[in-house]
């Protein structure tokens, strides 16, 4: 069969996009040890905030109802920081040349990683909720809270991956981009996910109220366990969307101009 | 009627400062191979970037079939192909996932793909490792993997950014049958290469690259005429080069060499006269000296 430029015509977006998620997750299941990691990394923190730190942070037990909310962004902040490393490894390879020089929208691969990101990061939800409920947590939520709440961990997972998926395209190599994942890692401990803003000395406070994990966190402990929501709703919405909104630009750019510097 | 499939007056190209292309322009026949030749650094792949859309230029010019490769991005990408320096398949998929990908992306329906694949599979004997990931494949299958990617839909004109580079010897010959046989198909094939045994053997026009600019183009005939006639080689009881005369080929000028070898030898030197190799074209047209006053040739 023969097919020639004049009978076939270029792959649809649509299309593309499809492909270039495909992609991606059949990259996700074959990394065995990187999901592996996403999994068992919730459990491991769950279990160890519940059982080493809970006691002494609130001996009354229910701390584990303070503590899922925050556990949740931490993985989904680990989990979407590995986006860096998977972009910054396509980038790194010739393959991408070959993507832009096709009459396609080349950025689509990035797409793909984020879709797989936010796949292998609603897992891991599922999985520290899971393992939550197993050790005692009791949320007081209806369906729509429920919903609210899986809404923003999603615009959240995806805001910080588009995030990543830009700091894997101007690194450039998977080395450099892996050491911003760690960055992430500790900005949730700065914030109200594992102890009250208020047990800590003044001038942390500022900074912890004011970051944007602090108004997610509280939002989603609201939603579930019924905790006053105040205004941090809408703070939550406003800081996900901007970040997203920043991240989306920079990846365009960066991705475009990675072609003139090669 | 476009006669040239590729076509390109006085591109200039600098990074920083540094002018990696200096004002280039060449003409390639439709159906043709062109080999631009040229050692590490030459300014090959930046050329190859630029012709498929990749870099722009800072100034000149460059169309393929036709369409300028800055205004008609998008119609140039459906007429070309490129086959990067290092191999660009996906290491984490099998070989046949990546065909299979391609061919989606480049527009096939998932019933097209999946013959299109089988056939390219066979073509390219990958049959027996397409089920394994791209990471498992030696050097040589991986590069018949990447020109099986490029052929999944039609394309006029190819792009082998330095197609053997790191292959064994019957591995590059392998890809050099292949790549005859895409010629005998009607397309246009611009490679690069360091190899000149691989310019040598493939293309119909030759273009000797040097410091961002083409220091000498023709046939491989061509620029071994320029080069002189017959090269004078002593050679001593070893059967190791010791020198190598270039002369003009007439008798006279083969006597005189001989005269002022047999003066200056050993009396164990043997005489070898052969043409001039492509290495004697490389070293005459890439160095600042001529090639009179090279004690001996890479050859």
């Amino acid at each position: 069969m023969n097919f020639s430029r004049s009978t076939v015509q270029p792959a649809s977006f649509a299309a593309t996009n499809a492909v270039f998620i495909g992609r991606s997750i059949r990259h996700s299941l074959r990394n065995v040890e990187a999901l592996m990691m996403a999994i068992i990394l919730p459990i491991m923190l769950m279990l160890m905030f519940t059982y080493v730190f809970g006691g002494a942070i609130d001996p009354s037990g229910d701390y584990v109802n303070y503590v899922v909310p925050g556990i949740i962004l931490l993985c989904a902040g680990f989990g979407s920081s590995s986006t860096a490393v998977d972009v910054a490894t396509d980038m790194s390879n010739g393959i991408i040349d070959r993507f832009r020089t096709m009459p396609i929208r080349s950025v689509s691969v990035i797409t793909g990683h984020v879709v797989a990101s936010l796949a292998r990061n609603l897992l891991a939800t599922g999985i520290v909720i899971g393992v939550a409920l197993l050790v005692g947590f009791r949320p007081d939520a209806g369906i729509g809270d429920w919903l609210g709440a899986l809404g923003l961990v999603v615009l959240f997972i995806l805001a910080f991956t588009w995030l990543f998926a830009a700091i894997g395209i101007v690194t450039g190599s998977p080395s450099a981009a892996s050491g911003y994942g760690f960055v992430l890692l500790f900005v949730p401990y700065l914030s109200s996910a594992f102890v009250p803003t208020s047990t800590m000395p003044s001038w942390l406070q500022g900074v912890a109220e004011h970051q944007p994990i602090t108004p997610v966190i509280e939002t989603i402990r609201a939603l579930l366990t019924g905790t006053p929501v105040g205004d941090n709703g809408w703070w939550a919405l406003s800081w996900c969307s901007a970040i997203l909104a920043g991240a989306l630009t920079w990846c365009a750019i960066a991705f475009r101009r990675r072609s003139g510097r090669r | 009627m476009i006669r040239s499939a590729i076509e390109v007056v006085n591109l200039r190209k600098s990074f920083g400062k540094q002018a990696v292309l200096d004002g280039i322009s060449l003409t390639v026949g439709k159906g043709s191979i062109y080999a631009l030749l040229g050692p590490n650094g030459a300014g090959k792949t930046t050329l190859i970037h630029i012709l498929s859309t990749l870099t722009a230029p800072d100034s000149g010019y460059a169309r393929i079939e036709g369409c300028d490769v800055v205004q008609d991005r998008n119609a140039v990408r459906q007429a070309i192909s490129l086959t990067g320096q290092f191999a660009a398949v996906d290491e984490v998929l099998t070989g046949r996932e990546n065909i299979a990908m391609m061919a989606r992306l480049s527009g096939l329906s998932p019933a097209e793909a999946r013959i299109r694949t089988n056939e390219l599979l066979r073509r390219f004997d990958l049959e027996e490792a397409a089920g394994k990931r791209a990471r498992t494949y030696s050097g040589g299958m991986r590069r018949r993997l990447d020109l099986a990617v490029s052929l999944v839909v039609d394309k006029p004109v190819l792009f082998l950014d330095e197609p053997t580079t790191g292959l064994d010897t019957i591995s590059r010959r392998s890809l050099w049958e292949i790549i005859l046989q895409l010629k005998q198909q009607g397309r246009t094939i611009f490679l690069t290469t360091q190899y000149l045994e691989e310019a040598d053997q493939l293309a119909d026009e030759i273009a000797v690259l040097s410091g961002g600019r083409i220091a000498a183009t023709g046939t491989a005939l061509e620029l071994k005429a320029r080069v002189g006639g017959e090269v004078i080689e002593l050679r001593n009881a070893q059967d190791e080069v010791i020198r190598a005369i270039p002369t003009s080929g007439d008798v006279q000028d083969v006597r005189r060499a001989l005269n002022e070898a047999a003066s200056a030898c050993p009396s164990d030197t043997r005489v070898v006269i052969r043409k001039p190799s492509m290495d004697d074209v490389f070293v005459a047209l890439t160095t600042d000296h001529p090639i009179e006053s090279k004690e001996a040739t890479l050859a």
